[in-house]
C-alpha cells in the first residue's frame, strides 16, 4: 500500500504504515549523517538545543555531492543507517518521527521505533540522482564545516520511500525475504 | 622508448573520474536491464525499475548515479617502453582533484583514518601499478563506494575447507551484509596468495566485466554456481526481498602456500563503476 505523508509528522499519521508499505514524503526533511549526529550528541550533552524542531521531524542520513551551478542538489541517496545506531534512539525519544537511510538498524533503534511510534524508511541505496530529483529546495542550517556531512534542510516533494521498520514491530529486512522464499517453495 | 607526458596521464584520470561516476559499464547496464525483466517479485521488481530509472536520469542529467562517489581506485598498467615525463602518482592525484572538482564529485576521503580531516579534493587516490611490456599507458578508475566496501570480509581457511569452505565464507558474507552494500551486489572473489594478495585479488576480479567468465572452466562453473547461491538467499533489491540479490560473481586466484586457503570478498553494489582509457 503507498502513504501520502507530509512533515512534520505525528505518531498517528504513522500508525497506519506497515513494514513493506510504500510512503511518498513531502515537507521538510533535515539532512545528518555520522559527524553531525556526534554533534548532536555533544550540543544535548552540554543541555542545548538542537539546530531543527525535532517534534515530529523527518532525519535523512545522506552526504549529497556538490550541487552544479543552477542546480538545487546533487546526487543524494542514503548512506548506511547502522552507523546512526548508537544515536537514533536518543532522537526518537525527544519526538524525532521518521529516519530515513539504507540497511539493517539494531534492536535497540527498533525497540525505539516502536516505543514512540515512529518509522524507518528506506530511500533507495545507490539511486542519488534519483533521490535528487524529488528534492525542491535546500538550506545549509549548520555545520557547514562539515561539508557534505552538514546539516541541511530539505523541501522535498513525493520522495519515494519504503517502509522497513513500522511501529508495531514490523521489519522488512527480515519479512520481506522470508516471504519471498515462501512463495517460491 | 615513447614519451608519454603526466599532463596527458592527469587529463586522463580526470576524465575517467566522471565517466565512470555518471555512466555505468555496458555488463552491469546489461545485467540490470536483463534481472528488471526476468525478477518475479512484485516489490523487487519494482526496485530494480527504479534502480534503472536513476541510471538514466543519472546519464540524461549528468548527474553522479550515487552520491557515495567513492575513493578513486587507480589500476595502472605500464607499458616498459614508456618513459613519464614528470611524476606518474603526482599526475594521478592531480587527475582525481580535477575530475572530482570539476564534475562536482563528492570529496570522500580524510587524510588521517582516526583523525579524520576532509583533504578536500579526494585525494589521494588508491594507485595500484602493473609493469607490462610494449609501450602503452592503460588506466582505469574504478570509484568504490564504501557501504559496499565496508561488508567486505576475508579469512584465511584451512585447505582442508576446499570449494565447501569457499561456498560457506561467501554465503555467510552476503548473509551478514543483508541490505547493507546496495544490492543487487557484485561479488568479486579472491582465492589464494597471501593474506595480501588475497584482498588484492578481491579488488582486482571486481574490475573485470560480470559476463566475462574466468578463463578456467573450474573456476567459470564455481562463479555460476556461487551466483546462482547468493541468490536463492532471497536478500533481493535492496534488502526487501527477492530473486535478484546479485548481478555477478567474479573469482580470481593466484598460488598459495602449502598450509593456507586465503579467501576475500569484496562487495561492490549496484553501482559497479570503472572505466578505462589507453594512452
Amino acid at each position: 500500500m503507498q502513504h501520502i505523508l507530509n512533515t512534520p509528522v505525528t505518531r498517528e499519521m504513522l500508525a497506519p504504515l506497515v513494514a513493506g508499505d510504500t510512503v511518498l514524503l513531502s515537507g521538510v526533511v533535515y539532512t545528518a549523517r555520522d559527524a553531525a549526529h556526534q554533534r548532536m550528541m555533544e550540543l544535548l550533552d552540554r543541555g542545548e538545543a538542537l539546530p531543527f524542531p525535532v517534534e515530529g521531524s523527518a532525519l535523512y542520513y545522506v552526504g549529497p555531492t556538490p550541487e552544479r551551478p543552477n542546480e538545487v542538489i546533487g546526487s543524494a541517496g542514503p548512506t548506511t543507517s547502522g552507523r546512526m545506531d548508537s544515536y537514533s534512539p536518543r532522537l526518537l525519544d525527544m519526538g524525532q518521527s521518521i529516519m530515513i537511510g539504507k540497511g539493517a538498524r539494531n534492536h535497540d533503534v527498533c525497540d525505539a521505533v516502536v516505543r514512540n511510534g515512529a518509522v524507518y524508511l528506506a530511500a533507495l541505496g545507490g539511486a542519488g540522482a534519483l533521490m535528487a530529483d524529488s528534492v525542491e529546495s535546500l538550506e545549509i542550517i549548520c555545520w557547514e564545516d562539515l561539508g557534505c556531512e552538514a546539516v541541511r534542510r530539505l523541501t522535498v516533494k513525493n520522495f519515494p520511500l519504503t517502509v522497513i521498520l513500522d511501529s508495531h514491530g514490523g521489519n522488512l529486512y527480515q519479512s520481506g525475504p522470508q516471504n519471498y522464499l515462501s512463495a517460491i517453495k | 622508448m615513447r614519451t608519454i607526458q603526466a599532463t596527458e596521464i592527469t587529463a586522463a584520470v580526470s576524465r575517467l573520474c566522471i565517466r565512470a561516476n555518471t555512466q555505468l559499464p555496458d555488463d552491469i547496464v546489461s545485467a540490470l536491464d536483463r534481472r528488471r525483466k526476468q525478477e518475479p517479485w512484485p516489490l523487487a521488481k519494482e526496485t530494480l525499475g527504479l534502480l534503472w530509472e536513476n541510471m538514466e536520469l543519472a546519464c540524461a542529467k549528468n548527474l553522479p548515479i550515487c552520491q557515495d562517489t567513492g575513493m578513486a581506485c587507480v589500476f595502472v598498467s605500464l607499458g616498459q617502453d614508456v618513459h613519464i615525463e614528470g611524476n606518474l602518482e603526482d599526475a594521478i592525484h592531480a587527475g582525481v582533484r580535477k575530475g572530482y572538482g570539476e564534475g562536482y564529485l563528492r570529496n570522500s576521503i580524510v587524510a588521517d583514518p582516526l583523525r579524520r580531516t576532509n583533504t578536500g579534493d579526494n585525494t589521494p587516490a588508491s594507485i595500484t601499478l602493473h609493469l607490462i611490456s610494449g609501450d602503452t599507458l592503460s588506466i582505469t578508475v574504478a570509484p568504490k563506494g564504501f557501504g559496499s566496501e565496508n561488508m567486505s570480509r576475508l579469512a584465511m581457511l584451512r585447505p582442508a575447507d576446499g570449494v565447501q569452505g569457499i561456498r560457506d565464507f561467501v554465503l555467510e558474507t552476503v548473509r551478514l551484509a543483508g541490505p547493507n552494500p546496495c544490492p543487487p551486489i557484485v561479488l568479486g572473489v579472491g582465492i589464494g596468495g597471501s593474506f595480501d594478495k588475497v584482498a588484492y585479488l578481491s579488488k582486482k576480479a571486481l574490475l573485470r566485466p560480470i559476463d566475462v567468465p574466468h578463463a578456467d572452466p573450474f573456476y567459470a562453473q564455481l562463479e555460476t554456481e556461487l551466483l546462482t547461491a547468493v541468490n536463492d538467499l532471497g536478500i533481493g533489491p535492496q534488502g526487501f526481498g527477492g530473486q535478484t540479490t546479485a548481478l555477478g560473481v567474479s573469482i580470481e586466484t593466484a598460488p598459495t602456500h602449502v598450509a593456507g586457503l586465503p579467501v576475500a570478498i569484496n562487495i561492490s553494489c549496484h553501482v559497479t563503476r570503472r572505466a578505462t582509457e589507453i594512452l
